[in-house]
């Protein structure tokens, strides 16, 4: 009977095509807004992700998320250092700076100053130079985002000088980084060069990067951290969490993209439901026939669930496939953020198959009711 | 018809009411009807439109509970049965001609053929070759893959027939099948129901306006108001309209 569920749903090529329409485009819009808002949140996270190697962060405890600095005092290095459980512990200096250009043109670039021996929190994807080269005086690595917003079009310059808290500083290489939330340029450099790049403060230690020796987690070794010098430290995964959180909790993005996804999966019933209850209802002299022909209502329900599954696996299919070739073809595209995991698949997956639950749940009231008798009236 | 022989019926009516409708609206459908058909007849069902000829087929069929009466077909008692209980007889015991053949516009005539096949539980593999068998004795073996709307009107009512018969029903409700044919397609129709259908452990019931089709008939009751009024033995073959005398 699923059989012919299927000649009956496909053979109508115009009110199919019409049904998997909607719910493409539902799955479109969901998958779509989703992977936009999956990858603004990325981007807020983007300088943790970007410092690999360490597995506890260490900060003040007023600190809210990555960007929210609240300087604290160097000694704190040595407290961490102190703390058994330690592999490791470096400083990591993170703050805005502002950029005087040759032209006297100034941008805001962000600064992250890494431990002058170990370079811990180093951009790992080189493009020109070599992390080596930020051992120069005055040296600093950019990263190639940043460096083609403020030098539109032209080719990388090693020796390019810009100034920083009136100090200059020399550009020696280039690297790959994770496009930030603000949008500024990064600009690398060593820790002791960072705090003079820096606005003066008497406090310049940002965050304090940490590892557990091994066999140790991350998570118990930032309680241990916590519990022995009453600063703020939280696993990599934990300080992921709670940025996200943050932004979450605390801006309009998620109501603004929640209504968009909201609205998608309203257009999306909308079209896919009248269009498969225009179907259904076209089709009710068939159904009656095959009442008649002895095929009961619960036949019945399994063949239209079976057509709204089939509209809404292709559908999905159809509309998930359609964003992702969008984030494909825009993934050059520096101002736009896109970024599927695999949870978009689920969610979308699951809207859509609420959408054409709801379609069928409209349609198949008429079936069942459909008195069997109607074939015979010419 | 003796005693012994309505016992033996394959269909049994008796005082069987269909009101339509609730309060004052309400319409009598049917009102009282009597009627027994034996095993291995083909009655026709004739009269005025709105006369409840469709109601009382409806109700032989179990595709439609009277208001009040008694109704045995093959022995079951129709009006007792629960709604899935009237589902499966019609499965196993009913086949079907419809005045507009009621074809699943999305599958091709074998396929149209076999769904009675189908809904009883038979697989694709069994079913198809079966229907195909029968609608090449329908003469219909080089349409076998053709969509409904390839076919003529006279060839599509075949393709109702094999779909009627396919599953070997012993009863078989024909409701208008030649009103939407010409007059050679519908001799054809009927020369092939009284053929292919009539057998001695089945009933054949036809609704019809078609005076043409009479000669086909065992019986022929006629019905005016909501009952019947008049039921005519015939040989098959004879010519002319019913009396009216009961």
């Amino acid at each position: 009977m699923l059989w012919i569920a299927w000649k009956m749903l496909i053979g109508n090529r115009a009110k199919y095509l019409g049904i998997v329409f909607g719910v493409a485009f539902a799955a479109l819009l969901i998958a779509q807004q989703s992977s936009i808002f999956c990858g603004l949140m990325a981007l807020t996270v983007s300088q943790i992700l970007d410092v690999e190697g360490a597995g506890v962060w260490v900060m003040d405890p007023k600190v809210k998320y990555v960007d929210d600095v609240k300087p604290m005092a160097d000694t704190h290095l040595y407290r961490v250092r102190g703390v058994p459980g330690v592999d490791w512990a470096v400083r990591l200096y993170k703050g805005i700076a502002r950029a005087r250009l040759e032209g006297g043109s100034y941008e805001q670039v962000i600064l992250l100053g890494l431990d002058d021996t170990t370079f811990i929190g180093a951009p790992l994807n080189m493009i020109e130079g070599s992390i080596d080269d930020l051992r120069a005086p005055d040296a600093v690595i950019m990263d190639i985002v940043g460096y083609r917003k403020l030098w539109p079009g032209e080719p990388f310059k090693r020796g390019r000088i810009i100034e920083m808290n009136d100090r200059r500083a020399v550009i020696v290489g280039l690297a790959r980084a994770r496009k930030t939330f603000q949008s500024f340029a990064v600009v690398y450099t060593r820790y002791s060069q960072a705090v003079r790049f820096a606005p003066p403060e008497r406090k310049v230690l940002s965050f304090v990067l940490a590892e557990p020796a091994p066999g140790l987690a991350a998570a118990e070794l930032a309680e241990r951290i916590s519990a022995q010098t009453g600063l703020q430290a939280l696993s990599r995964d934990d300080f992921l969490a709670k940025t996200i959180r943050y932004y979450l909790l605390n801006t309009g993005i998620p109501i603004n993209f929640g209504i968009t996804v909201g609205l998608g999966f309203l257009v999306g019933t909308a079209i896919a439901g009248q269009t498969f209850y225009l179907f259904i209802v076209e089709n009710l002299r068939q159904f009656g026939a095959l009442k008649a022909m002895g095929t009961g209502n619960g036949t019945i329900l399994l063949m239209v669930l079976a057509q709204a599954l089939h509209v809404g696996l292709v559908g999905l299919g159809v509309g998930v496939g359609l964003a992702a070739l969008f984030g494909w073809s825009t993934r050059s595209f520096s101002k736009l953020s896109f970024y599927m995991p695999w949870q978009v698949l689920v969610i979308t997956g699951v809207a859509v198959f609420l959408i054409v639950l709801l379609a069928s749940l409209l349609s198949i009231r008429r079936v069942f009711i459909v008195d069997p008798a109607i074939v015979f009236r010419g | 018809m003796p005693p012994s022989a309505l016992q033996s019926a394959a269909v049994h009516v008796r005082d069987v009411t269909r009101d339509f409708g609730s309060g004052d609206a309400v319409t009598r459908a049917l009102r009282g009807v009597e009627l027994d058909i034996p095993h291995g007849e083909l009655l026709m069902l004739v009269g005025p439109s709105g006369c409840g000829k469709t109601t009382l087929v409806s109700i032989i069929a179990g595709t439609l509970q009277p208001t009040g009466g008694e109704v045995q077909v093959l022995g079951h008692d129709l009006v007792a049965m629960s709604p899935a209980a009237r589902v499966r007889f019609r499965r196993a015991n009913v086949g079907f001609i419809f005045q507009s053949f009621n074809l699943l516009p999305a599958l091709t005539a074998v396929e149209n053929a076999a769904v009675p096949l189908i809904i009883a539980g038979w697989s694709r593999a069994r079913a198809l070759p079966a229907a195909a068998a029968l609608l090449d004795r329908l003469g219909l073996g080089s349409r076998l893959t053709n969509l409904p709307s390839e076919l003529s009107g006279g060839q599509q009512q075949r393709v109702a027939i094999a779909r009627a018969l396919v599953h070997e029903p012993r009863l078989l409700i024909c409701d208008e099948p030649t009103s939407a044919l010409d007059a050679e397609n519908g001799r054809i129709t009927m020369e092939l129901i009284s053929g292919l259908a009539v057998r001695p452990d089945r009933v054949v019931i036809v609704v019809t306006h078609d005076q043409r089709v009479y000669p086909y008939a065992d019986r022929i009751a006629t019905m005016e108001d909501g009952q019947i009024v008049s039921i005519e033995a015939r040989r098959r073959g004879e010519i002319g309209a019913p009396s009216h005398d009961t």
